[in-house]
């Protein structure tokens, strides 16, 4: 067998894609097929069921749970306001008035004999869905959703934290090689989305935050500086609901790795455009990469909506080695053996041979390098 | 259900998140063999979204490599008619993330601690544990509920005669949530009631209406006994009529089956309770995968589970670093790195998955993350398979001395008799003896035990098998799944000084005698193969024990297999590495010289 599957991270100057928006729970949707959207328009709403509170009436009134029902002033149904009296009880003839107070506002949805467990629902939250990205509605999903449809730059990242964000792109850096640090951010970046070269650092990322930047699209990261960050350690890698005021997009890995020139070269000729930004990621099954949306204006282009084809390997096919020893380089097959090999660790396995950009012939895993996806 | 004893052909398949993997057994002369195995992708997702696909592509392979014709019309041929088809077909899945559920019960470490043992026992992740004392308030809990949407919900709590209001008060909360299933939203969440009969009708009451509630024999009738059998059966019958039902091309796989589809691990785990019943030993079993660890065991005929659901090789491997911290890794690392080099290859071994070490460093860094990996699930496992808790033992003089309580462990490493691991890192790790060690410095066994890696992943399939055949599945586990590695020795017992700490006076089946004295930190390899035996005494010195007691020599009969027998006179109780960075680089390079572990070649 001649090919392989490795599918990469996609990098194209022009693509179209389609975003599906979909609400968690089912609601209204607001627009319709065929309709122009901006990314911050909201495409559909839907209302939260509010948060439940429960309140045990029993040990407020001295009363027996059995009595419960009998004691309360408000009905099943009705809305109370926070520390309205909902039931009450006397005692000594009337003597004595004991009375439970709503500990929130809400509707009193239910009175428990067994327990004297009373239940408050609180209103309903609203959830507004944005568009995300520029672009037509080319599906609506009943209740549900739509799916919005653009074209433009498309960048996926390999790994990310913070959730969706929309600013224009701004260099940070000159080059791909070139570290971010906190000298390379001003207050001119505020609500944009930067660029960097090689890696972020923590002072640099926390100086962004200080200045208001809203996206960070760097090589690499340091692992010691997200956790510096966040407080915590990334256990897995399933991200996006992260609660800081930056959405970081890493396009190679953690380390400092320059970012492959082309990555870079696109986001320079974005310069000045808006880009939708997200971090999430999640890396099992039904794979979420973070990614740079920069859509253009091309109405009049009907371009056949490109898929997602994943190249197959051949000779001559760019690489990009996606471990150690050679992690990061850049190379091209000159040859795909069919039996399996013997690497260093005495695993055989299928590789691969492949020269890497500064001439150096080298054997690799198939398992551990991507293939550099053609525009 | 059962069949008949003379059945000649079993075709078998697990589908697994990724892949579907099918093996066909047949019987020559009085033994059933493992004939051929075969894969292909799963295709639960799209574009196909229909898992039987994925069936049908791995049972061709199957066909082509054992030359067999298995199907007919695209179906599988049941019953065979001598040359064609096979006398039965059977499935485990895993497809879709397995089964996910939530359990609650009153109290903690009982009626909820129970609840957690059927559910995980019928092969189940268990996404949260809710209980009366579990420390949150109830609308915290009502909010977990809500946001969690599991396949299904096993509620317990109260024994029989005994609290009815905390059990009602769970079933409110659960009201009060209104959960939503996790696949589908046509269909109620499927509740199983198994706990004080007494609150069954309030219970009733409450859920009838809101979820598809199922009511059947609590799981823990008294305090001393639990009874997980019929949750357990509930479990697995819901797993097939909701969860799988839900999950596209399930239906026509289940019409294809001979037997109920079980859960991957819930397979294992009766094809582990087989072994253990059939030759009356203790065992343990680890399935350390990408994403979760899963380790089952048997001791003294109680079989339990533990899921750790997020620790892992891939997936989940930040997550290893992340829960047992930097220095315990560094610490199997048989040379020096600088610690956020070495942070930010695990955290991109996450990001990218699939790929494998091609150095012989990056070997031994992942073979150093595995051993952390599995040391922490067998910790969880420890603390989780323990005697019922909350039992009140009548106590007599004889006891007085005794300091054994209700929810001590279970996992008696000293009775241990066999560990048999699965999972990539050590099924294919590229020498055996890496296996055998990574495994004996996690589970640190004791005395004398025996060692084995499923080579191929087949006791899921083996595990439905042993339903319906035991012989076949038992004959198959022993001669086809397992590699037999060898016996592990290691006598109890710490020094504070290098001292002798075992004698070893063996005779081997073929002639050749093993004469050693090791001293404290020693650890030898003898080759010995799995048909051979070594006989004779060792006798533990300067205060070790081999189970016999202190100095006590132990008359043995030890096997071999691929690796050896290995002797470790490393101590136990604790085990200790030397502090010094230098001297541990230098321990640890002895040891895995001694074993012969990985090529001297110099990277």
């Amino acid at each position: 067998m001649a090919h392989a599957y490795t599918p990469g991270l996609r990098v194209s100057p022009r693509t179209t894609l389609r975003k599906v928006r979909r609400l968690p729970l089912t609601g209204e949707v607001k627009v319709s097929v065929g309709d122009q959207v901006k990314a911050a328009d909201i495409v559909a709403r839907t209302e939260l069921p509010g948060a439940v509170t429960p309140y045990n009436i029993v040990n407020t009134l001295g009363v027996v749970a059995e009595d419960a029902p009998h004691v309360m002033v408000k009905e099943i149904g009705e809305k109370v306001e926070a520390d309205e009296v909902i039931a009450e009880s006397s005692s000594f003839f009337g003597l004595f008035t004991s009375r439970a107070k709503a500990p929130v506002s809400g509707t009193l949805e239910s009175v428990s004999e067994v327990t004297g467990q009373v239940i408050i629902r609180q209103p309903p939250t609203p959830l507004e869905l944005k568009a995300y990205v520029d672009g037509k509605v080319v599906e609506v999903l009943e209740e549900e959703g739509v799916i919005v449809e653009t074209h433009g730059a498309f960048i996926q990242g390999i790994f990310g934290i913070g959730g969706e964000t929309n600013a224009e792109i701004v260099m940070a850096v000159d080059n791909p090689s070139e570290t971010l640090d906190e000298t390379k951010i001003t207050s001119e970046m505020a609500g944009k989305a930067i660029v960097g070269g090689n890696m972020v650092t923590i002072s640099g990322i926390k100086k962004a935050i200080d200045v208001g930047v809203k996206g960070i699209i760097v090589g690499g990261i340091n692992d010691t500086d997200i956790k510096e960050l966040l407080g915590y350690e990334i256990g897995v890698a399933i991200t996006g609901s992260e609660d800081i005021e930056v959405t970081i997009v890493v396009t190679e890995g953690f380390g400092e790795i320059a970012m492959a020139e082309r990555t870079f070269e696109l986001l320079k000729q974005n310069v000045g455009n808006q880009a939708s930004i997200n971090g999430a990621t999640q890396i099992r099954a039904g794979v979420i990469r973070p990614e740079v949306i920069v859509p253009m204006d091309v109405e009049s282009d009907q371009k056949a909506v490109s898929e997602v084809v994943a190249g197959a390997m051949e000779t001559g096919t760019k690489i990009r080695v996606i471990r150690e020893p050679y992690f990061g380089k850049i190379g091209t097959v000159t040859d795909l053996p069919p039996k399996l090999e013997p690497l260093p660790t005495e695993a055989h396995v299928r590789i691969l041979r492949a020269q890497l950009e500064d001439g150096e012939e080298v054997v690799l895993p198939r398992a551990n390098v991507e293939i550099i996806e053609e525009a | 259900m059962s069949i008949p004893e003379d059945i000649q052909v079993i075709l078998a398949t697990d589908c697994g998140s990724t892949t579907t993997k099918a093996i066909l057994i047949e019987k020559t002369g009085d033994e059933y063999r493992l004939k051929v195995r075969g894969e292909a992708p799963t295709t639960v997702e799209a574009p196909f979204e229909d898992v039987t696909v994925g069936v049908l592509n791995a049972v061709t392979e199957v066909e082509e490599l054992s030359g067999r014709k298995i199907l007919k019309d695209g179906q599988i041929q049941t019953p065979s008619d001598g040359k064609t088809g096979v006398d039965i077909y059977i499935s485990t899945s895993s497809a879709g993330g397995g089964l996910q559920m939530m359990v609650s019960g009153v109290v903690k470490t009982m009626t909820a601690e129970s609840a957690e043992r059927a559910a995980l026992g019928a092969g189940a992740i268990v996404m949260d544990v809710i209980a009366s004392n579990d420390g949150r308030l109830p609308h915290e809990r009502i909010e977990r509920i809500r946001h969690l949407r599991p396949d299904m919900i096993l509620l317990s709590g109260g024994i029989d005669g005994g609290t009815v209001k905390h059990v009602v008060e769970l079933a409110e909360l659960i009201e009060a949530a209104k959960p939503k299933p996790r696949l589908g939203a046509s269909y109620n969440l499927p509740v199983i009631y198994a706990g004080n009969v007494e609150a069954r009708e309030k219970v009733q009451e409450r859920l009838e209406d809101v979820t598809d509630l199922q009511v059947v024999k609590n799981l823990r009738p008294t305090l001393e006994q639990e009874n997980l059998g019929p949750a357990r059966e509930k479990i697995h019958d819901l797993f097939m009529e909701h969860v799988m039902a839900q999950a596209p091309g399930y239906k026509k796989l289940m019409d294809m089956t001979d037997a109920p589809i079980m859960p991957t691990p819930g397979a294992v785990g009766l094809l582990i309770q087989t072994i253990a019943e059939e030759e009356e030993i203790d065992v343990v079993g680890v399935d350390i995968g990408g994403a979760t660890t899963d380790v089952f065991s048997v001791f003294e005929g109680t079989f339990n589970r533990t899921v750790s659901a997020n620790l892992g090789m891939s997936y989940s491997i930040a997550n290893v670093l992340a829960e047992t911290g930097l220095e315990n890794i560094v610490r199997w690392v048989p040379f020096s790195i600088d610690p956020t080099s070495l942070r930010n290859r695990i955290v991109n071994k996450m990001i990218r998955p699939t790929t494998i070490p091609q150095t012989l460093k990056e070997l031994k860094l992942e073979q150093a993350i595995a051993r952390e990996a599995l040391r922490l699930a067998f910790e969880q496992h420890k603390s989780f398979a323990t005697t019922l808790k909350g039992v009140q033992r009548a106590r007599d003089i004889s006891d007085t001395f005794d300091q054994s309580m209700a929810g001590e462990t279970l996992v008696n490493l000293a009775s241990l008799d066999l560990i048999v691991g699965s999972g990539g890192v050590l099924s294919h790790a590229p020498r055996r003896q890496q296996a055998m060690l990574m495994m004996i410095d996690a589970f640190l066994p004791e005395g004398v035990t025996e060692l084995a890696v499923d080579s191929i992943f087949m006791m899921p399939q083996l595990g439905v098998l042993s339903t319906l055949h035991k012989q076949a599945a038992t004959q198959v586990f022993h001669k086809d799944c397992l590699i037999h590695l060898g016996t592990c020795v290691a006598p109890v017992g710490s020094l504070k000084k290098p001292k002798e700490v075992m004698k070893v006076d063996l005779s081997l089946s073929n002639g050749d005698s093993i004469i050693e004295t090791l001293s404290l930190g020693d650890l030898l390899l003898t080759p010995l193969s799995y048909d051979e035996t070594a006989t004779g005494t060792i006798t533990p010195l300067n205060g070790f024990d081999l189970g016999n007691g202190k100095n006590d020599a132990v008359d043995v009969e030890l096997r071999g297999g691929v690796v050896g027998l290995v002797f470790d006179a490393r101590g136990r109780r604790p085990f200790n590495l030397p502090d010094s960075p230098e001297a541990k680089i230098s321990a640890l390079n002895r040891w895995y010289d001694q074993m012969n572990m990985y090529s001297s070649e110099e990277e």
